[in-house]
């Protein structure tokens, strides 16, 4: 798969109609380069969640554009047919909680995507495996989620947002219940993963411990995104 | 899984539910079961009973305690014997317990109508004043037990002779029997012989004998329930019961009319209650199910969005659901199954029957309630949005 990270150009999204319509996301701008990670910071009722449910492809914007990798999925009106496969093939998730499913072992509950998306069990569990040992949680690749630490359910769940290898990845507020040596562990992951697997991250936080490791933060407000130069201080 | 405790213990729950339909359903196998065997261990053929009534069993039936002799010399009859029933409270001294007392004509064993084996003891040998008694009654060899006025010495057991209630038998003497079922209290024979002395058709001057006779009448009894009849082999039962029903004038069942008897009337209104406290607790289970995969899902929003969200299919999501519905199903069956042998069936003071063919029907109910209690969770589950899935 080619990665070229993702692209958002004049997005809007528009809610209700009339004298009623909020306009949620009045221009968004975004650029995320394969293997860069950038924060989205932003107050309450910026817009920050409904950026994220448009570039998740979860809502449908009102108009702009969205490209991902070579691929035009929005440009005013859906360019995809299949959202569902869109955001399971070419999309990863890591949310401030992991929600992991309780019932099955960490190995499937990593599996299972690339399973959704016909991959054989075999081949499945072994890219799963793959993953952890590059997340160090290889040991733990038997266990039942609640058999683990909270930061260990976090790294499985970066490792099922990586696990089908999108193009992008959207994180929302992961560090937020960890503590400062958890919350800049789990960036640092998401650091060397962004650049092992050529990915692009879209961070969304409002954690002050990991905002200065962003290289680039875009700033949004009133619906409208700002970019900024971050302290960069990365993990090189 | 935090919720494990809640659904092993919702399982378990359901378990005994379950235990408790399966033992109802082996209490329905047990009463079928015990009517059949009380017809087998009869050795009869034939019952012939007083005209028009469905026999002992079901209803009171009175025959002339000498029709046998005329039935027995029939062609094809190889032997007939008198029976009589009667379901009273038999006394010990440390109590008492419901049992069938069921008079038998004296002879040898393989006399219809005397208990086909012993576990214990001998058989009746004497004409008064020894039982035989089913095991389930709790006396044991040498126990003394009062029937009316009379004591009887216990000098065998039986196992499972039941009447189709399930009370034990107890076999006496058939001219003990007879007493049992006619006597009354020294009061009443008085009453009886002052109201018959009064009588001035019974006490006339001019024939003196006549108020004895009549009084000594009314002191016997000469009817017994009904007749039991053994077929010589190479004859039909039906044939020979056409033929006392014409020449006799009597009601004469065979050993499957007698079985419709006993299992389609006589137990037929414990079936439908049976089947009743089924419906109700298929009905309660059902709930239960549906109940707790419904607030397990409803806990699981979050992460059926998460699932939605990264593109899990609908059916899988309802596959998931199903499969820790059917998962309570199993736990419950597996429980139900393990109290209803070895906890439910030993202890209940009634025969229960727990036949395989009702497990297996009874997993497949489980299984059937627990898909169909899982509609209202997938219903649930299907209507959660994917966006919940981001954001707070």
């Amino acid at each position: 798969m080619t990665a070229k990270g993702i692209r958002i150009q004049g997005l809007k999204k528009r809610y209700g109609s009339g004298d009623t319509a909020v306009d949620a996301l009045k221009t968004v701008d975004m650029h995320v380069a394969p293997g860069e990670v950038v924060g989205l910071i932003g107050p309450s009722g910026s817009g920050k969640t409904t950026l994220l449910k448009c570039l998740g492809a979860v809502i449908e914007p009102t108009a702009g554009k969205m490209i991902l990798g070579d691929d035009v999925i929005y440009d005013d009106g859906w360019k995809v047919k299949d959202l569902r496969a869109l955001r399971r093939d070419r999309i990863g998730f890591v949310f401030q909680a992991p929600y992991l499913i309780p019932f099955l072992d960490v190995t499937d509950n990593v599996a299972l995507l690339p399973m959704l998306a016909g991959m054989p069990n075999a081949e499945a569990r072994k890219r799963a495996i793959g993953l952890f040992r590059a997340l160090d949680v290889e040991h733990r690749a038997k266990a039942m989620p609640s058999q683990l630490s909270g930061g260990e359910q976090q790294r499985v769940a970066i490792a099922r947002g990586l696990v089908n290898r999108p193009p992008v990845i959207l994180a929302d507020e992961p560090t937020a219940p960890l503590d400062s040596e958890r919350a800049l562990a789990v960036i640092r992951i998401l650091n060397d993963m962004a650049k092992k697997f050529e990915t692009a991250i879209i961070v969304v936080t409002h954690d002050e411990k990991i905002i200065p490791t962003f290289k680039r933060i875009y700033h949004i407000r009133d619906g409208v995104t700002y970019e900024e130069e971050g302290e960069g201080r990365g993990f090189e | 899984m935090h919720s494990w405790g809640k659904f092993v213990f919702t399982g378990m729950g359901l378990g005994l539910l379950i235990g408790i339909t399966l033992s109802m359903a082996g209490i329905y196998r047990g009463m079928v079961d015990d009517a059949k065997v009380l017809l087998d261990n009869s050795g009869a053929d034939l019952w012939v009973v007083q005209k028009d009534t469905l026999g002992p069993y079901a209803e009171s039936s009175s025959l002339y305690d000498d029709i046998w002799r005329g039935i027995r010399g029939m062609p094809g009859v190889e032997r007939a014997a008198n029976i009589t029933y009667l379901t009273m409270q038999v006394g010990k001294q440390d109590g008492d317990v419901r049992a069938m007392v069921t008079g038998v004509t004296p002879g040898e064993p393989g006399t219809p109508g005397w208990p086909p084996y012993l576990v214990a003891g001998r058989q009746i040998t004497r004409s008064h004043y020894e039982a035989v008694a089913d095991i389930a009654s709790g006396f044991k060899l040498g126990d003394r037990i009062q029937i009316r006025r009379n004591h009887y010495t216990i000098v065998g057991l039986t196992r499972r002779m039941v009447s189709s209630n399930g009370d034990p038998m107890v076999f006496i003497p058939l001219k003990d029997a007879q007493e049992a079922q006619f006597l009354k209290d020294n009061d009443a024979i008085r009453e009886q012989r002052r109201r018959t002395a009064e009588n001035p058709a019974f006490n006339r001057p001019g024939v003196p004998g006549l108020l004895d006779a009549v009084i000594a009448s009314q002191s016997t009894n000469p009817y017994v329930n009904a007749v039991l009849v053994r077929v010589e082999p190479g004859h039909a039962p039906e044939e020979i019961a056409e033929s006392i029903r014409r020449w006799k004038r009597l009601t004469v069942y065979t050993r499957s009319q007698m079985e419709e008897i006993l299992v389609g009337k006589l137990i037929a209104t414990s079936a439908r209650q049976i089947f009743m406290f089924l419906v109700i607790l298929s009905i309660v289970s059902s709930a239960i199910v549906a109940f707790i995969i419904y607030t397990l899902t409803l806990g699981k929003i979050r992460e059926i969005a998460v699932l939605k969200l990264i593109g899990t299919k609908n059916r899988t999501i309802v596959g998931l659901i199903m499969q820790q519905s059917i998962a309570l199903g199993l736990i419950g069956f597996v429980v139900g199954k393990i109290s209803a042998t070895l906890l439910m069936a030993p202890i209940f003071p009634k025969y229960v029957l727990l036949q395989p063919l009702d497990s297996v029907m009874g997993f497949i109910a489980v299984v059937m309630i627990c898909v169909l209690s899982s509609i209202i969770a997938i219903r649930a589950a299907l209507r959660v949005d994917p966006a919940e899935a981001i954001g707070g």
